[in-house]
């Protein structure tokens, strides 16, 4: 395989994936600790009948009427969870489920009785998200990697993600110090002054803004995936919530890359033809990274516990 | 039922604020009413803290008492009451305020250390935006040195003993430097060694004229550890000095027929040290 055919076609879905892992894994440490997992789950579900909703407002595929439908989208769903929660005195968990299935469900309906599923949003791309779409016919060379004027043509799905990594990075160091104490003792952030209601509304907006941006890249399925994974791996192999940050970011990030190498050459080194898909393989990485990590880490692993057991 | 609440609340409200709050008192509650789904837990319950004295807020299970303490510092939805802290409002003199939990409150399976919980005691006055120091690292480990933990600063907090958990809560509340201390049953199931050393932090406490209230379950220590006592059943049954206060009618009040035997050899240890 040439440096060209690479760049051209690999390397950007690579980034694209990597990305999108990225920006979702390190908000995912905060929302399993937590115990807002599903919130992941719920946002990037009703992302659906957002961006639909988007596209039949405007008629076009531009991607900043899709994204303000899906963060509007997002933001109706977190109101509609609290307004189930209350109302209906079920436990968080259930609103989530009963909110973001039903606006997915509607999502669904809206693309298939309009016939915007007639064009690229179908529900496949939905669930799979479209990692191979991205190209990048500007590379030629390795060299180009270190070129400004050629780097600033990659696809905008690219681009549009290094921002949103940026945002989520920022956000995370300059409210580092109030995520962990709204995460640990949120009564205790309230009687600092801290508000844990503030602190937790400004983690879903992000989180709202990275599964959007990782959506349209990747797919309903990876961006669950990534939000729980990496984070529920890191956690498993340190004590420490910087540490744990960053080994959740490390892993998102491998993830995506190894991801899209099997999927793209894995069947043809076992001799079939076609490659699979690459959000999909990616989901896969990360879930067994996870399984290795139960196994194997070194305190919390399953054969360090047997062991700790016996001595 | 909820509409009765709220306009008894309200009329407790008009009758009742700033005229019995003292501005002169570190905390003072007038009126507070609390309900859970409709169900009120806490009804019309006031109290006026004695400044530089170490109170013992008692009463049977489900009485209130942590809702009280809950309730005065805004942490859950409050029907209607006035809290003054040397009389302003709470939300004013957060920093005067120092909050104690109970230790079931929080997951200690989190990924802090005992270091890391005590620094949050400072993250207010650190402020927004800015990560803690050496200076504020410091001053956690001295807190920590005061409760007997230091040795434990990089331990992973879910690897301490419950006592040992409760120290360092102890720690971060030490931490704040606050005048007011509000403590959610402390004592509860912890070791010797952690009780001699919340007993030596409340005595540091009360050296520095601070002001301290200990929701606390044991009546057999209340005379030994504090010197005002109120009592709490649904509201306010009675409060004063313990040794006024803490009589056999009164307990009798609170607690009804649920006193043990045990329990009132309390009474027999308070009117001997009366004596």
């Amino acid at each position: 395989m040439s440096a060209e055919i690479f760049l051209q076609f690999d390397f950007p879905s690579i980034l694209l994936g990597s990305l999108a892992a990225l920006c979702c894994g390190l908000l995912g440490n905060f929302l399993v600790l937590r115990r807002q997992s599903l919130m992941g789950d719920a946002i990037s579900h009703v992302v659906l009948p957002g961006i639909v909703l988007g596209f039949l407002i405007t008629g076009t595929l531009d991607s900043l009427p899709m994204m303000l439908g899906a963060g509007f989208a997002a933001l109706v769903s977190v109101g509609l969870i609290e307004l189930v929660r209350r109302l209906g005195k079920v436990e968080p968990g259930a609103a989530m489920g009963v909110v973001f299935t039903s606006m997915f469900a509607a999502g669904v309906l809206l693309l298939e009785q309009t016939g915007a599923s007639g064009v690229h949003i179908d529900v496949e791309h939905a669930l799979y998200g479209n990692l191979e779409s991205a190209i990048w016919l500007e590379a030629a060379a390795w060299g180009d990697l270190l070129r400004p004027e050629i780097l600033a043509t990659l696809p905008v799905s690219v681009l549009r993600l290094v921002v949103v990594n940026m945002a989520v990075i920022a956000f995370i160091l300059a409210f580092y110090k109030e995520l962990k104490l709204v995460s640990f003792d949120p009564l205790f952030a309230d009687t600092l002054g801290i508000s844990s209601k503030l602190v937790g509304t400004l983690l879903i907006v992000m989180v709202a803004v990275a599964a959007v941006a990782a959506f349209d890249a990747v797919g309903s399925i990876l961006v669950i995936a990534m939000f729980i994974c990496p984070a529920a791996t890191a956690r498993l192999l340190t004590d420490r919530l910087s540490t744990q940050l960053v080994l959740s970011g490390v892993v998102a990030f491998s993830s995506g890359i190894i991801g899209y190498v099997f999927a793209a050459f894995g069947p043809v080194w076992l001799g079939h033809d076609m490659s699979v898909s690459a959000a999909g393989m990616i989901a896969v990485v990360a879930g067994l990274i996870q399984v290795v990590a139960m196994v194997f880490a070194p305190r919390y692993g399953v054969i360090a516990r047997r062991r700790m057991q016996r001595a | 039922m909820d509409q009765a609440a709220n306009t008894g609340g309200r009329g407790l409200k008009e009758a009742g604020q700033s005229a019995t709050l003292d501005p002169k008192s570190p905390f003072s509650v007038s009126g507070l009413t609390v309900a859970y789904d409709r169900k009120p837990v806490l009804w019309n319950a006031s109290f006026t803290a004695p400044e530089g004295e170490l109170t013992a807020i008692v009463g049977p299970n489900g009485a209130g008492k942590s809702t009280f303490l809950k309730g005065s510092l805004g942490l859950i939805p409050k029907l209607s009451g006035e809290v003054g802290v040397f009389g302003r409002p709470i939300d004013e003199a957060r920093r005067d305020i120092a909050y104690v939990p109970q230790r079931s409150s929080v997951d200690w399976d989190f990924p802090a250390t005992a270091l890391d919980v005590v620094t949050m005691g400072l993250y207010r006055r650190i402020g927004w935006l800015r990560w803690p120091g050496r200076r504020d690292k410091e001053r956690a480990h001295e807190m920590l040195a005061l409760v007997g933990m230091e040795a434990f600063a990089d331990r992973q907090i879910g690897q301490l003993s419950g006592g040992q958990q409760q120290r360092v809560f102890l720690a971060r509340a030490l931490a704040q430097d606050a005048r007011v201390y509000l403590m959610d049953e402390p004592f509860a199931g912890v070791d010797a060694a952690t009780e001699r050393a919340i007993v030596d932090v409340l005595k540091k406490l009360l050296s520095e004229g601070k002001t301290v209230l200990v929701v606390h379950h044991d009546l057999e220590t209340v005379p030994v550890y504090f010197s005002h006592v109120l009592f709490l059943n649904g509201g306010t049954v009675a409060a004063g000095p313990v040794a006024d206060a803490f009589t056999a009618e009164n307990l009798q009040k609170t607690y009804g027929g649920r006193l043990a035997a045990t329990q009132l050899a309390a009474l027999d240890e308070a009117a001997a040290m009366k004596g």
